[in-house]
């Protein structure tokens, strides 16, 4: 069975009418509402395999659907559906993982009495993210990544009750927003530049040849190519969603939602939507690297920001003492790689980072569920440990992805994508920094992810909830368990030896596979650089594990001032709050004075030019005009205290009014006028 | 039936939706959200006769509709800033509470 693009469109459609199905049950029908999330997910990820086997059929073909939406005079806008090796993987990884997450949501969500809205949000995601995945059309596509936005900054805040939760959400919506104004720009220039939005047309698409000769033939202020710059404002948006530095303070907070909702949207798919979009864009991105003129090539910014990203979250991540936190800026720091790797030219390096990486980080954070759900939402891990005894299975399922997280050779998944991507950085000739830098954040990603299980799962318990903490049910562990053999096998789709997935992203019907041994010096340092990270970290934390909750972290004692300014992530929040904010208040407090001083001055002149007439008036008018108004005043104030009765103030009397007035004028018309 | 008529029938139904929500409910929002139901009604309106009308090619509906959303989402902006500075002052949204501006 194949699925071929027309019919596209039912993958998304099939949880956006599972979300509608959520939307109308009421609250008491959450079986109603889990179940149609959950058929409907099951539904699109075997239209998914289908749409997989028709694009793996002839990989070489982007498939493409296109349909006119409306005109504007000469203008004519066209969405499309689009379908190609990238798509269908990426369709098939976000149903699956969506669709085991969604099964461990109705164990991890069954206290909340609010369910059946968190799954008509859930559906609601998932459809906004297929629809983003088989866009035709940039239009097509923003419209779909605002809604995932919507989608996250509802799921964020679903217990909005909390006021951290609320403060968490918007700060997420407003912070990718900030990218997304860079994406909307982006996007009326590549129409007005380009004449289309969508991607592939028969030739005449924005990443089709023709147009990206003469997108990149053109220049712009300060003598960048037309493509360069449209690549970076496209870039803006993919540093908002993906979280990348500047814009990743909005992913750790992030972490206020439903742990279910981090492992889906802000570890696995949505902040990945950001490296979807650059990897489907990549032709435009890559369109300047011929010329030689230019100041900077687009993908030269990426690699430099996904390695500055790649960094940072591993080095603040070694600091957080939160079990979702650390996952997060770890999460931050893997975005940063798949864009280190898109930078440097691979984006199919990218795209299998991302696959391997969805699997691993949702495993992790359903762990990390797993735990919170059985120690009464105790995150902290100073607080956790000894929970290896009685949660043999998640204990077992965490390892599996602290090691493919930490890329543990040869068995993990993990350790293949990194590969890939370091291969790739090694061999990009503008510069070696980000490859130094990665190599770097190898060892930080390694150190942290054993920090994070030793103090979580050995020693002992150190608080009387890491006491009572016991195993979950079958909805929860099934998951685990699932995404756990996935995190092992999916490597096996992209090794050196045979990169089937690299091939076929390429759109190349043979698979080049070289020895294991061509890169052995790399994997050789990579594996040796993993060594030591894990070693560091089990001689820290895992020899002689926390004595009790409040005792001071090793590091902390060692370093205390790094550590500090670390735990405080290098004091991002606290410089935009005195640098942004504070333009933002100082903005305020300007229009504030303008308005009261400036404008209000005016009024006030025209009033007193007002009151001065008045008074001249009045004189005339006492003086010589008084005599025969009177009566004719009385008759006014009568009829002025008639119609002010008639304005009692109730809105709804006025509204009444209108409403009968409105059928008066109907029947007016009807009666009279029709003919 | 033809399209037309169709889409006539639904705006109606709207249109009677937001009449009647602006009517009898006493929640502020709520009427503001009838309010919001009948513009769209009329909306529908001038896309369905601008779609099955005599030049279906020229974009006058799209932008008349397009204006009048962005009007209805300046005046839900401002209406919604209203009903939070009633409820600041008086605790409550019920339009039966706020009677003060009267003759």
């Amino acid at each position: 069975m194949t699925l071929s693009a027309q019919f596209l469109w039912l993958i998304p459609a099939l949880p956006l009418a599972a979300a509608g199905i959520g939307a109308l049950t009421p609250r008491s029908g959450r079986k109603t509402a889990a179940g149609a999330a959950i058929l409907s997910l099951l539904g699109a990820f075997v239209l998914s395999c289908f749409a997989l086997n028709g694009a793996l059929a002839d990989p070489t073909m982007h498939a493409t659907y296109n349909f006119n939406w409306f005109d504007l005079g000469a203008t004519s806008l066209r969405l499309g559906f689009l379908l190609d090796p990238l798509t269908a993987f990426m369709c098939v990884m976000v149903t699956f993982v969506g669709l085991l997450i969604f099964i461990f949501s109705t164990g991890y969500m069954k206290e909340d009495a609010n369910s059946t809205r968190f799954f008509c949000f859930l559906s609601l995601f998932a459809a906004a993210m297929l629809g983003l995945l088989v866009a035709n059309s940039l239009l097509l596509l923003f419209i779909c990544w605002e809604l995932v936005g919507l989608a996250s900054y509802l799921l964020i805040g679903f217990w909005f009750h909390k006021p951290s939760a609320a403060a968490a959400a918007k700060k997420a919506f407003i912070t990718t927003r900030i990218g997304d104004l860079g994406l909307l720009l982006g996007i009326l220039w590549l129409q007005h530049a380009g004449g289309t939005l969508l991607f592939y047309d028969g030739g005449n698409g924005a990443l089709e040849s023709s147009v990206l000769a003469s997108l990149a033939g053109q220049t712009v202020a300060g003598g960048l190519a037309l493509s360069t710059a449209i690549g970076l404002l496209i870039f803006c948006g993919a540093i908002g969603k993906s979280g990348q530095f500047p814009l990743h303070v909005w992913l750790p907070d992030a972490m206020e939602g439903p742990t279910p909702v981090s492992a889906l949207i802000h570890a696995a798919t949505m902040v990945a939507a950001g490296v979807f979009l650059i990897a489907r864009v990549f032709p435009l991105m890559s369109a300047d690297l011929a010329l030689t003129t230019v100041p900077v090539h687009a993908l030269t910014v990426v690699a430099f920001i996904g390695a500055i990203t790649a960094l940072l979250g591993a080095s603040i991540a070694v600091a957080q003492n939160d079990i979702k936190r650390i996952l997060a800026f770890s999460t931050v720091s893997q975005l940063g790689y798949m864009m280190l790797a898109i930078g440097v030219g691979s984006w199919v390096a990218a795209i299998f980072h991302l696959l391997t990486h969805a699997f691993f980080k949702a495993l992790l954070f359903l762990g990390a569920g797993s735990v919170i759900h059985a120690a009464h939402h105790e995150q902290d891990i100073r607080s956790l440990g000894g929970l290896r005894g009685p949660m043999r299975v998640t204990f077992a399922t965490f390892a599996v992805g602290m090691m493919a997280l930490a890329g543990v050779p040869f068995l993990f998944s993990g350790f293949w994508s990194k590969e890939a991507i370091l291969h790739a950085a090694h061999l990009w000739d503008v510069s070696h920094l980000p490859f130094y830098i990665g190599l770097v954040a190898v060892v930080l990603t390694a150190f942290y992810s054993t920090r994070l299980v030793a103090e979580t799962f050995f020693g002992r318990p150190r608080s009387p909830a890491a006491e009572h903490a016991h195993e979950n049910s079958a909805a929860m562990t099934g998951p685990l368990v699932l995404l756990a053999v996935c995190a092992v096998l999916l490597g096996f789709i992209g090794t050196p030896a045979f990169p089937w997935l690299q091939a076929k992203l390429l759109g190349q019907t043979e698979i080049h596979g070289h020895s294991l041994f061509d890169g052995a010096g790399l994997m050789i340092t990579s594996i040796v650089l993993v060594a030591l990270g894990i070693g560091a970290g089990w001689a820290i934390y895992g020899r002689r594990p926390r004595a009790n909750a409040t005792a001071r972290d090793p590091l902390e004692a060692r370093a205390p001032r790094l550590f500090a300014a670390l735990s405080n992530r290098l004091g991002f929040d606290e410089f935009y709050a005195s640098t942004v904010f504070r333009l933002n208040d100082g903005l305020a407090i300007v229009s504030d004075r303008l308005d009261r001083h400036v404008w209000d001055g005016a009024v006030r002149f025209l009033a007193l030019l007002g009151v001065f007439t008045g008074q001249v008036n009045r004189d005339t008018d006492e003086q010589g005009l008084n005599a025969g108004f009177t009566a004719a005043s009385e008759k006014l104030r009568d009829a002025g205290k008639f119609y002010s009765q008639r304005q009692s103030g109730e809105a709804h009397g006025y509204l009444r009014t209108l409403a009968f007035g409105f059928v008066i004028v109907l029947l007016l018309v009807i009666l009279g006028g029709a003919r | 039936m033809s399209p037309l008529q169709i889409c006539l029938i639904i705006s109606t139904l709207l249109f009677c939706i937001g009449l009647v929500s602006a009517l009898t409910r006493s929640n502020a929002i709520m009427v503001l959200l009838g309010i919001e139901l009948m513009l769209n009604a009329a909306n529908i309106n001038f896309i369905a006769f601008w779609r099955y009308g005599p030049q279906p090619e020229a974009g006058m509906g799209v932008i008349f509709v397009l204006f009048s959303i962005a009007v209805a989402a300046a005046e839900a902006a401002v209406g919604l800033a209203l009903v939070i500075a009633i409820y600041r002052h008086r605790k409550s949204v019920r339009l039966q509470d706020a009677v003060q501006l009267k003759g």
